[in-house]
């Protein structure tokens, strides 16, 4: 699957780390960094982050859309 | 809006986030007509922040990076192709193997290149490299993984002090030569700036400020040996990275009659292209990196930004634009420019315009401890803030630069310095940096030109050695 997280909005509260550790973390206090193509058995994990986040940062596509 | 008059054929110059976020717009929005985009990377659009952080840490794959994007685009992608040409009044564009694309509406988001190192023969050698795209990113990673002596890094603006900070987390001997007085200077100003060279310096970069790079050197088999620095250093490096800031891709536009050169390209704050005789089109539209527009928030004057949160909100807002059938109203682009960065281990992130700034003041938290926000002021207003490692408080202060609150702002926040204490921020520098503001004042109305103001990036601001 793909992830994307807008940094912009982002703040920072690490819901997403809690609910999704393989996915997302931080690289520093205030950093995040993710994964931006999980493998699928992270699905539930991913869904439950983009739910999580205070912000609403967090967009992710379960299947890779090919053209 | 698929009224009869709605237009069939749309084509996107540029693949990357700006394009695909309006070819994305366009489909939601209820375009069903033909959709292409032309890109010059062989690439699907992917994202580009992290390819000066965890790509090149070794982190992440950069094949990795690939955008999320709607399902149902229904697009004809023509990549591994720039387009050279456009010709506005039979409304084709040509790519560079000579193939004409028709379109009823147009959407230019070509964005920006890296600034190459002005000696050719310099910028050949093995072992000098730029940082822009995905393939970029790749050859540099691998040569970083094969533990160099020490690593150059010409110009201090957010790229170049991020790959510096990376090479830093690698282990890797350092050195980051600047023209201004302060990595960072050039958005930041030299009061900030004066923050981020501590930072390099406590993480062990060695960092030339006023500095510039004279030559690269090669051995006898065209590896680069040796760097020769303004202060009258030479340096041992095996990989020098140019960071020089970008150049806008509109070279494309030349003989089209829009209002494009090396700033950019002239649109309305509806995403509009002007012509070079400062009359605004209506079927060529503007997005991203590669747009200069009139900011009612800063007087009207021409804003460049090449900012992520920019491509993304311009696009949606040419897409809608370009759709629209009069009556219906054009949607205003004026979203404040807002950006981050990770470096040295802090998040640094910004909302509002730096450079137009004459003063500076931390608001809240130390610059000792390492969190703090700081407020610049024009003239007695709030006109942009950093956040090091306080994310969360930035929101309030975008609050703040849209309403012109005074400056400095009156916040009763428990952890202010008491009392605040306004300096200079130093940004009257005058293209001094060696690297370039990533959003920024360009001018003050729609013109073309063929006038290159950036200076050579070799030129110290004192006399160099002989």
């Amino acid at each position: 699957m793909r992830v994307l997280v807008d940094l912009n909005r982002c703040l920072s509260y690490g819901q997403c780390v809690f609910a999704a550790p393989s996915v997302f973390r931080f690289h520093g206090a205030e950093s995040l960094e993710y994964d931006y193509a999980p493998g699928r058995a992270l699905a539930e994990e991913v869904r439950h982050a983009a739910a999580a986040c205070p912000v609403q940062a967090i967009t992710y596509a379960e299947e890779p859309s090919g053209e | 809006m698929s009224s009869p008059a709605a237009p069939g054929r749309v084509v996107i110059v540029g693949a990357s986030l700006a394009g695909l976020r309006a070819a994305e717009t366009l489909r939601r929005e209820g375009f069903r007509g033909e959709l292409t985009l032309i890109g010059d990377e062989p690439h699907e659009p992917y994202d580009r922040p992290p390819l000066s952080k965890q790509v090149l840490a070794g982190r992440a794959s950069p094949a990795h990076t690939a955008l999320v994007r709607a399902p149902d685009l229904e697009a004809t992608w023509l990549l591994g192709e720039p387009a050279a040409a456009l010709d506005p009044h039979t409304r084709t564009v040509t790519l560079a193997g000579g193939r004409e694309i028709g379109y009823d509406r147009l959407l230019i988001a070509t964005g920006t290149r890296a600034r190459p190192w002005p000696a050719a023969e310099e910028a050949a050698l093995d072992g000098v490299f730029t940082l822009r795209g995905r393939d970029d990113a790749e050859r540099l990673r691998a040569a970083l993984a094969a533990g160099p002596r020490r690593v150059l890094v010409i110009g201090g603006g957010f790229t170049g002090s991020e790959i510096a900070s990376v090479c830093r987390e690698l282990g890797l001997p350092v050195t980051l030569a600047e023209r201004g007085p302060a990595p960072l200077s050039g958005a930041l100003g030299a009061a900030a700036g004066s923050v981020a060279a501590r930072m390099q310096r406590a993480h062990g970069v060695d960092l030339r400020a006023n500095t510039t790079v004279m030559a690269l050197e090669g051995d006898g088999s065209g590896r680069l040996r040796a760097a020769y620095l303004s202060d009258g250093d030479v340096v041992e490096v095996d990989v020098a990275v140019v960071a020089l800031g970008a150049v806008r891709n509109t070279e494309w536009l030349a003989g089209s009659g829009l209002a494009a050169d090396a700033r950019g390209v002239v649109c309305d704050a509806a995403c509009r292209a002007f012509d070079a005789d400062a009359v605004v089109t209506d079927d060529v539209y503007v997005a991203g990196d590669v747009a200069r527009w009139p900011h009612p928030h800063y007087d009207g004057l021409l804003l460049a930004v090449e900012h992520w949160d920019n491509a993304v909100r311009q696009a949606e807002t040419a897409a809608a634009n370009l759709l629209r059938e009069p009556p219906a109203p054009l949607r205003p682009h004026r979203g404040l420019p807002a950006f981050w960065s990770y470096q040295f281990g802090v998040n640094i992130k910004s909302v509002g315009l730096p450079t137009i700034a004459d003063e500076v003041v931390v608001t809240q938290g130390a610059v000792a401890d390492g969190r703090f926000v700081a407020a610049y002021g024009r003239q007695g207003r709030t006109v942009a803030a950093v956040a090091v490692d306080s994310p969360r408080w930035l929101p309030a202060y975008a609050g703040f630069v849209a309403a012109n609150l005074p400056f400095p702002p009156d916040l009763h926040a428990s952890d202010a310095p008491d009392p605040l204490r306004p300096v200079p921020a130093g940004l009257a520098l005058d293209d001094r940096a060696t690297h370039s503001p990533t959003a920024a004042v360009t001018g003050d109305g729609p013109t073309a030109s063929d006038r290159s103001t950036h200076r050579d990036p070799r030129s110290p601001l004192t006399a160099p050695p002989l």
